[in-house]
């Protein structure tokens, strides 16, 4: 299949959005002007100043020599980048490759997207109306290659829609400025007369390349098509993506959960056909009024089992705030993996309670993320702190036992906290002391258990543990900090025993 | 004389059907969950252990709540057996999952689920007690309103699993929707006259309410992975009556 694009020119980009924000601005003569140099030149003219001869690239005296009433407002270097892209994403809805085309255009890989709008005519006018309505002035063309289009929307006279293979009839009439040339070239072309594409397209490549460099070709060969042109999509493109556009615009929760009902069976029956199961999912709202809602969720397994997901995003439909209505829905599966159905269980519990335990466990992290879910194997450390490390899935096993021969505290303390102890002689456990301004007397003691700081990993001193019991029964892990020298050293808490 | 025998034995009955229609139905003995608690189970209804329920634990300080901890984790090593798994619920969690080993639990079938916000925990905590897939939830909280602990009561009928609500430092331990109140003290383990070093856990367990049952107060150890009664009169001479 042919790839078809559409190019978009915004003629006024950055002084039509602002008279969109100011409607006072609207019809007015106004440029935006930023200093170059050391004097103020025009960066952007609105339509009514270029009727007055005021055009980019001017100084603003001269500018406002043509008109004294000239409104003069600030430029920002970026404005006109972040407005395209902002339009870029919003043009996502007619395709899903769309790219910027700085300084003042998009590029829209439409390949069979216009068949959805009951062909390219009514397609492109949807797209046109639905710019020009809020008050952009766009020319647009629709051609088998970039850099045809590019040239039709900024010069083209008739149609803007060119069919397939027509293009190189269509560039023939146009100026050689249309094939994006440097300004150079383009005085090189004018001076030996070549006003048109056609009275230069078929020469001699090694004539032109002499003659005016090898851009020239390489705009010529982009513009026909033998050589393709890469554009940098807004946005990756998911492979497991469905749309799901809607006639009126959608603003009841109900609404929005058909949708999503219609738009995971499609899914699901693909992930199905594949094998396959996702592991994240997003899905997104499209509104009229060009935001974008979004919800996403997590599984912790491959799952494509359409009940369970809908349950998980569920959870979310509420944060959707449908304003004026959402007409395009889309849901994609950026994460995607192969699912076994007989799939390893999970601590040889039935496969039944294994899923059970799962979409729990979904359930719990698409409310508090999956960062609220731990659980945890041993590692081969001593070091309390690093003897435990997370799983990192549900079916990950053990690879070493759980160490057994050393006691270890029930509760441990986030962080070890100073105490102040009495302590008879060197390397004897603590007489009495003191955590929390308390006094705890000791009565039975074991220990020590020295722990050494692994020093590949991490300095420091090591501990030598001891588990004690005050005279309530409470039993406690504390530790000093390093070995008897001739300060005193410090003690620590760190558990509680059972 | 037979008169009143029969009295007593339709009073039996009687009793029977009353803990019937309370949700408790009457166990078969292979289907007797093995506790290990041995004399102290009298206390429960019908003599066993008040499984698909919700027990209260109260804990006033961290040396408390520690051997709360301990007293859960041998009870949930007894209901989990080989192959269950368990959910432990709550804020600011302390517990270090190696120290379960001692207790009989595999570490590593625990599920931890860490939150920010104590209004969360109660969502999860029924969510959890929902899945019947679960051996138990534990769950570490201060405050709970008697109208939530009417909805986790709810659940549990539902699917059979057994709740341990920890109510650590409460700042009011009103009452709730549970089958049980515990509260569970450490006292000063024991050890041979000369062996130096620090023995057993040893608890002072309270049970301060029980639904159909007797409250009463025990004191045990924990040793070689089950529970030992320990007379109440508790002298340096103890002696220890093994159960389990």
């Amino acid at each position: 299949m042919s790839r078809r694009y559409l190019t978009i020119w915004f003629r006024h980009l950055t002084t039509d959005q602002l008279a969109i924000r100011k409607p006072e601005l609207k019809g007015e003569p106004f440029v935006l002007a930023a200093a170059e140099r050391g004097r103020m030149v025009v960066k952007a003219c609105s339509a009514a100043a270029t009727e007055k001869g005021i055009e980019a690239g001017m100084v603003l005296a001269d500018a406002r020599a043509l008109i004294p009433s000239l409104e003069v407002l600030d430029d920002h270097p970026l404005r006109g980048e972040k407005l395209l892209r902002a339009l870029a994403e919003w043009s996502l809805r007619y395709t899903p490759i769309a790219a910027v085309d700085l300084p003042d255009g998009l590029i829209l890989d439409i390949s069979g997207c216009a068949h959805l709008w009951g062909g390219e005519e009514p397609y492109l006018k949807d797209i046109l109306s639905k710019l020009r309505k809020p008050g952009y002035e766009v020319r647009a063309a629709i051609a088998d290659t970039i850099g045809a289009s590019w040239a039709i929307s900024r010069f083209g006279q008739n149609s803007p829609v060119i069919g397939p293979g027509a293009h190189i009839d269509a560039l023939q009439a146009l100026p050689p400025a249309a094939l994006r040339l440097e300004a150079p070239v383009l005085d090189r072309l004018q001076k030996l007369g070549l006003y048109q594409i056609r009275s230069f397209i078929n020469m001699p490549q090694r004539v032109l390349r002499r003659r005016f460099g090898q851009d020239l070709l390489n705009r010529l060969d982009q513009a026909l098509g033998l050589v393709s042109e890469p554009i940098i999509p807004i946005q990756a493109i998911v492979p497991y993506q469905e749309s799901l556009p809607s006639l009126e615009p959608i603003r009841t929760a109900t609404g929005i959960e058909i949708a999503l009902r219609k738009l995971l069976e499609i899914i699901c029956q693909r992930l199905f056909r594949e094998g396959k199961g996702m592991r994240k999912a997003v899905f997104k709202g499209y509104r009229i009024d060009g935001k974008l809602q979004q919800i996403a969720i997590g599984t912790n397994e491959p799952v494509r089992n359409i009940g369970h997901l809908f349950k998980l995003f569920e959870l979310k439909i509420a944060t959707i705030a449908p304003g004026l209505g959402i007409d395009l829905f889309v849901l994609e599966a950026p994460v995607v993996e192969e699912l076994s159905i007989q799939q390893e269980s999970l601590w040889a519990a039935s496969n039944q309670e294994h899923l059970a335990i799962a979409g729990l466990l979904d359930r719990i992290a698409g409310r508090f993320g999956a960062n609220a879910i731990h659980r945890y194997l041993p590692d081969q450390h001593h070091w309390p702190e690093r003897s435990i490390r997370e799983a990192k899935s549900l079916q990950e096993k053990p690879a070493i036992a759980w160490p057994e021969d050393q006691p270890r505290p029930l509760c441990l303390l986030p962080r070890p906290e100073r105490i102040q102890v009495t302590s008879p002689i060197p390397d004897y456990p603590p007489m009495l002391f003191i955590y929390k301004g308390i006094v705890h007397k000791i009565r039975k003691a074991d220990g020590p258990e020295r722990i050494e700081r692994e020093w590949w990993i991490e300095q420091g001193l090591v501990r030598d543990y001891y588990r004690v019991e005050d005279e309530q029964g409470a039993r406690y892990w504390v530790f000093r900090s390093g070995h008897y020298h001739d300060d005193e050293p410090e003690w620590f808490i760190h558990g509680f025993f059972a | 004389m037979e008169e009143a025998a029969n009295k007593s034995e339709i009073i039996e009955k009687l009793k029977k059907e009353m803990l019937l229609m309370q949700g408790f139905s009457a166990v078969l003995d292979h289907e007797r969950p093995d506790i290990g608690l041995g004399p102290m189970e009298k206390a429960f209804p019908n003599h066993i252990f008040p499984t698909a329920a919700v027990h209260e634990f109260v804990s006033a300080h961290a040396a408390a709540a520690a051997a709360t901890t301990g007293f859960m984790a041998g009870l949930i090593s007894h209901l989990m057996k080989t192959e269950g798994t368990c959910l432990w619920v709550g804020t600011g969690r302390q517990l270090f999952p190696p120290g379960l080993k001692a207790f009989g639990i595999s570490p590593d079938r625990m599920i931890f689920i860490d939150l920010q916000r104590e209004r969360d925990v109660l969502w999860a905590i029924e969510e959890g007690l929902k899945c019947s897939a679960l051996t138990a939830v534990v769950a570490e909280l201060k405050e709970i309103s008697l109208t939530e602990s009417r909805r986790l009561q709810l659940a549990v009928e539902r699917s059979r699993v057994t709740g341990f609500l920890h109510r650590c430092n409460a700042k009011k331990t009103n009452h709730i929707a549970s089958v049980s109140r515990w509260e569970i003290s450490p006292i000063v383990s024991h050890l041979e006259a000369g062996v130096p070093g620090v023995g057993d856990p040893r608890w002072n367990v309270e049970l301060q309410k029980i639904r159909n049952g007797k409250p009463g107060s025990w004191q045990l150890e924990w040793s070689a992975g089950r529970f030992t009664h320990l007379t109440t009169t508790a002298t340096e001479s103890t002696f220890i009556q093994q159960t389990g």
